[in-house]
C-alpha cells in the first residue's frame, strides 16, 4: 500500500519547510505590540497562505504561553493542506492522555496532525505536578515509554473495528479492539502500566508521525525506529549539513531528518546583522538577505528531507519569506507539491500502516 | 400559594429567572444514541461535532457539553459492543470547536482523580483564552481502580476520599486562575515575554493525595475564569457543588423533582455563604418533539427501539445479573436464575453487587410478570430514560417548558440529542421559536462569555498576600 503515488520521483527528494509559530499566541484578547498577529487564526492561516507545508506548536513553560496541542487544535478547523505538530512532554504528562489527545487532533485536523515528543528536564515541571524530577539517561527512557503507549493506544482498536451491524445489535466488533498492557522497563521511576484499548477510534492515519530531537535518539534512547523523524541541530549554519550527515549514518534511511534553523533577514531597511540581537541558543542561525537563504537552504535540502524555520519575528520574517524565499524555492523544485486534502504521512511518504494487532484475538489479551 | 412556589420561596428563591437556557450533551457512549438509523451519522468525525455546534449556536444555546470516561466501558470482561463508543478528548475536541463557532460555551468534562492540577487548569486556561471566555469544567471525580489501570498512579483513591481530593484539587485550580493580577496581559512577543501589569502569585498545595508548586502561566481570561459544573447528586455531591460549582448538571428533570431539588441547592447554597441564586441548575433531558402530539409518541415509540434492540435489552439485565444471559429470549419473561454476585463488581459493567443484586433481580422479575412485560418491554421502560423525556408537539413542550420557567424551577436543560448529527434540527427550527413567543428564552445572545450568557457573576480574586490555598 502507499499513498506516494502523487510525488514524481524527482518531487520525492525535494524537501519540506516548517515554521515555529511559537509567541504566536492565542486568539483575540491580550495582544499588542507591532510584531505580533493580531490572533493564532491569522498568523497560522498567513503561514498556510505563504505555503509552509508544517506549523509546530512549542510548548513554552514561558508565562504567557497556551498550551500548544490545544492551540493546533484550534487551528485544525480553519485550514486545509498545512500540517499541525504541537510539541507534548512525555516526561510530566500522563502517556494515557497525551495519546487520545493527539488522535484528537488528528481527528479535528482531517489527518493533518503529528507530535514533537519532548523530555522536560525541569525541576519546576516536576514541582507543578508533585514528582521528584527527571534527569539523564532516565529522560529519553521516558520519552520512548510515553511513544509506546501512544503507538500501542492508536492501534488498540483496528480500522474496522467499528462495524455497526443492525442484525447482531454490534456498534463495534470486540474481536477488534485489543488492551495495550504496556508496564514501562527498568530505569523509568516509579513504573508504570497502561492497560487500554484507546477510548476513542484509530487516528485518521492510523499512526500519527512522531519527531523527536535527534539527542534523544539511538541506542538506550528512543529506538530509531519508534520515531518518524527527528530534528537535526547544529551550533553554525555551516556545521548542519555535515551533522545531517552524521545523523543520516547513525539512524539510517528510514528516519526523515529535519534541520533546526533560527532566521534573521534583512527586512524593512534594517539589516540583519542590526536585528539580531544576543547571541542565539543552541540552533544554527542564519542571518543575512532573503537571497542568501534562499540558496542556503536549497542545498540544505538536498540533504535534509526538512527544515525547521526559527524566524526571530514571525511577522517581520514572514513577510520576507512569503514573498522572496518560499516562492523560490519552490520554482526550483526544492520543495515538495502541496497535496489536496493530503495527511502528514503522505507528505513524509510514509503509507498508512495496519494495526499491529490485526488477526491477534483480544482473548489471548483479556486473560492476562 | 402552590406548593412548589412555596417550597421555593422558603428556600429564598425570590425572583425566578423567567428565561430558560439550553446546553447540549454530545454523549459519545450509551444506549441514548441511535446508530441503527439510516441518518445516523458518524461519532467521531470533526463535522458531527461541528454540525451539533453550529445548529446549538443557531439555536442560541449557553453550551456545548462533551463527556468523559477514561476506560473503555466493558461488559462481563469485554468491550461493550452494542452502544455507541469512542469520544474524542474533551478538551482538543472543544478547542477545535472553539474556532469555529463564536458565542456557545464549551464544557469539558475532567476528572478530578487521573488529572494532575497544573497541567489541568493551564489547559483549561487556554481553551478558555482561546474561546474568548468561553470554557468551562465539569468536575467528576471518578476513582475506581479499574479506570486507574490506564494511568501512572494507579488507583491510588479510596471512594470515600474522592470528595475532599476533588476540592482541594478545584481549589487548586481556582488559586492558578486567581494568580494574575486583575490588569494582567501576556505579551505576545515572538521570543515571549512575562505579562505585564500585574504580579503572578505561586501557588503551593501540600495535602494528603499530593504536594505540588506552581507557577501559573497565563493570565486571566474575558471571563476572569473557567465556568465549573458539577454533576453528583450524592449529599456530599450536593453539598461540593453548593460551595464550589456555578452550575449543576442534574439528574432531576421531571416538575415536581425539579422544585424539590431547587429548593435543597438553594438551601445548601445559602448554608455554603453564597448567594441563593449562585447555582443554576440544568437537568440532563431528551427531547422527541413533532408537529403533533399523535406523530410525537408515535416517533417516540421508534427512538425506543432503535435506542435499546433485543441484544441491548439482554445485555442490560447482564449488568445486573453479573452472568451471560444469551440463552434468554428478549420477547419472553425475566429470567428466572438468580445474579451471579460473587462474579460482579461496578466497574465490570455490573450495576450492583453482593445481596443487593438478588434482591433487585428478584423483585425486578416480580414487576415485569405483573405487568406482563417481555424482556424487551422491560428494559426499555425501565433504561429509556422516561423520566428525563419531554415528548409531545411543539407547542405542547413549550408550554410545558414555560411553566419551568415560570417559577424558576431551573434555569435551564442539557439536552441529549438522540440522533448525531442531525438531532438538534427540530429543537432549534421549532420548540426554539415557539419558546421564544412565550418570553421563556433569548432571542439573542447576552455577551459573547459564557459566564455573561448564563447570567453569572464574575469572581472577586483572593486578596494579595492571602495565601490562596493552604
Amino acid at each position: 500500500m502507499s499513498t506516494t503515488d502523487g510525488f514524481s520521483s524527482e518531487a520525492r527528494r525535494a524537501g519540506f519547510l516548517a515554521i515555529e509559530l511559537d509567541g504566536a499566541g492565542w486568539d483575540g484578547t491580550g495582544v499588542r505590540g507591532d510584531d505580533v498577529f493580531a490572533s493564532l487564526a491569522a498568523a497560522v492561516l498567513a503561514v498556510e497562505t505563504a505555503g509552509f507545508h508544517v506549523a509546530t506548536f512549542a510548548d513554552s513553560p514561558l508565562p504567557g504561553r497556551a498550551n500548544a496541542l490545544q492551540r493546533a487544535a484550534y487551528a485544525g478547523p480553519i485550514t486545509r493542506t498545512i500540517v499541525l505538530v504541537p510539541e507534548v512532554d512525555t516526561v510530566y504528562t500522563e502517556p494515557f492522555h497525551v495519546s487520545i489527545q493527539l488522535a484528537t487532533l488528528d481527528y479535528v485536523s482531517g489527518g493533518r496532525a503529528g507530535w514533537i515528543a519532548t523530555a522536560a528536564e525541569s525541576s519546576e515541571a516536576a514541582a507543578a505536578v508533585g514528582r521528584a524530577a527527571v534527569s539523564g539517561a532516565a529522560l529519553p527512557l521516558e520519552a520512548a515509554a510515553s511513544i509506546e503507549v501512544s503507538r500501542r493506544l492508536w492501534d488498540s482498536w483496528e480500522d474496522d473495528a467499528v462495524i455497526r451491524d443492525v442484525s447482531t445489535g454490534r456498534y463495534i466488533d470486540a474481536d477488534k479492539l485489543h488492551y495495550a498492557d504496556y508496564r514501562t522497563p527498568t530505569g523509568i521511576s516509579p513504573a508504570y502500566s497502561v492497560k487500554g484499548p484507546s477510548i476513542i477510534p484509530r487516528p485518521l492515519q492510523g499512526q500519527l508521525p512522531v519527531l523527536v530531537p535527534a539527542s534523544l535518539v539511538g541506542e538506550g534512547q528512543v529506538p530509531a525506529d519508534a520515531v518518524d523523524a527527528v530534528l537535526v541541530t547544529a551550533p553554525t549554519p555551516e556545521l548542519l549539513a555535515a551533522e545531517i550527515a552524521d545523523v543520516r549514518d547513525r539512524l539510517g534511511q528510514s528516519v526523515a531528518l529535519v534541520a533546526e534553523l533560527d532566521v534573521v533577514l534583512d527586512a524593512r531597511g534594517q539589516p540583519a546583522t542590526e536585528r539580531a540581537v544576543g547571541t542565539g541558543g543552541d540552533r544554527a542561525r542564519y542571518v543575512g538577505s532573503a537571497g542568501g537563504l534562499t540558496a542556503f537552504l536549497g542545498q540544505l535540502l538536498v540533504e535534509a528531507d526538512g527544515v525547521r524555520l526559527h524566524p526571530a519575528s514571525l511577522v517581520v520574517e514572514l513577510d520576507e519569506l512569503a514573498r522572496l524565499v518560499l516562492p523560490e524555492l519552490r520554482r526550483s523544485g526544492a520543495l515538495r507539491p502541496m497535496v489536496q486534502d493530503g495527511t502528514f504521512r503522505d507528505l513524509l511518504g510514509l503509507p498508512r500502516p495496519t494495526s499491529r494487532y490485526t488477526n491477534s484475538h483480544i482473548a489471548a489479551a483479556a486473560e492476562n | 400559594m402552590p406548593q412548589h412556589t412555596r417550597a421555593l420561596s422558603e428556600a429564598g428563591v425570590s425572583t425566578p429567572t423567567g428565561e430558560l437556557q439550553f446546553g447540549v450533551f454530545f454523549q459519545g457512549v450509551n444506549s441514548g444514541t441511535i446508530w441503527k438509523a439510516a441518518e445516523s451519522g458518524s461519532q467521531t468525525d470533526f463535522e458531527s461535532f461541528r454540525r451539533i455546534a453550529q445548529t446549538a449556536e443557531r439555536g442560541l444555546f449557553a453550551a456545548f457539553f462533551l463527556g468523559e470516561g477514561l476506560r473503555l466501558r466493558e461488559h462481563l470482561g469485554q468491550p461493550h459492543a452494542l452502544d455507541v463508543a469512542g469520544r474524542p478528548d474533551a478538551q482538543t475536541m472543544l478547542a477545535a470547536l472553539a474556532s469555529v463557532t463564536s458565542h456557545i460555551g464549551l464544557v469539558a468534562t475532567q476528572n478530578t482523580t487521573y488529572n494532575d492540577p497544573a497541567d489541568l487548569a493551564h489547559r483549561l486556561s487556554t481553551l478558555d483564552l482561546l474561546s474568548g471566555g468561553r470554557a468551562a469544567w465539569n468536575v467528576v471525580t471518578t476513582d475506581n481502580a479499574w479506570t486507574g489501570e490506564n494511568f501512572r498512579r494507579g488507583g491510588y483513591l479510596d471512594h470515600a476520599d474522592r470528595y475532599t481530593h476533588a476540592e482541594a484539587f478545584v481549589e487548586t485550580a481556582k488559586a492558578v486562575w486567581d494568580s494574575w493580577g486583575p490588569d494582567a496581559v501576556a505579551r505576545q512577543g515572538t521570543n515571549g515575554s512575562r505579562p505585564e501589569g500585574g504580579a503572578s502569585r505561586r501557588v503551593h498545595h501540600q495535602g494528603q493525595h499530593y504536594t505540588v508548586d506552581i507557577s501559573p502561566r497565563l493570565p486571566r481570561s474575558a471571563q476572569y475564569r473557567p465556568v465549573l459544573f458539577q454533576a453528583g447528586d450524592s449529599p456530599a455531591g450536593r453539598d461540593f457543588a453548593a460551595r464550589q460549582a456555578d452550575v449543576i448538571f442534574s439528574g432531576h428533570p421531571q416538575f415536581d423533582d425539579a422544585v424539590a431539588f431547587r429548593a435543597d441547592i438553594t438551601a445548601r447554597t445559602v448554608r455554603a455563604g453564597r448567594p441563593a441564586d449562585a447555582v443554576k441548575i440544568m437537568p440532563a433531558s431528551e427531547f422527541i418533539l413533532a408537529a403533533t402530539s399523535a406523530e410525537a409518541v408515535e416517533k417516540q415509540a421508534w427512538v425506543r427501539e432503535l435506542q435499546i434492540g433485543p441484544q441491548q435489552a439482554v445485555a442490560y439485565l447482564e449488568q445486573f445479573w453479573g452472568r451471560r444471559l444469551d440463552g434468554w429470549d428478549p420477547h419472553g419473561p425475566l429470567p428466572d436464575v438468580g445474579p451471579a454476585v460473587e462474579e460482579t463488581s461496578e466497574t465490570r459493567g455490573s450495576g450492583f453487587h453482593g445481596a443487593k443484586a438478588a434482591e433487585l433481580t428478584a423483585q425486578w422479575r416480580q414487576e415485569a410478570a405483573e405487568k406482563e412485560q417481555s424482556i424487551l418491554q422491560f428494559v426499555r421502560a425501565k433504561a429509556g430514560r422516561a423520566d428525563a423525556s419531554f415528548v409531545g408537539s411543539y407547542s405542547e413542550v413549550a408550554d410545558k417548558l414555560a411553566a419551568y420557567a415560570a417559577v424558576g424551577a431551573v434555569d435551564g436543560f442539557n439536552i441529549s440529542p438522540w440522533l448525531i448529527p442531525t438531532g438538534l434540527d427540530d429543537i432549534v427550527n421549532h420548540l426554539v421559536p415557539e419558546l421564544q413567543d412565550r418570553g421563556v428564552y433569548p432571542t439573542e445572545y447576552r455577551g459573547y462569555t459564557l459566564r455573561e450568557n448564563l447570567g453569572l457573576a464574575v469572581p472577586e480574586r483572593a486578596s494579595v498576600g492571602e495565601p490562596a490555598v493552604r
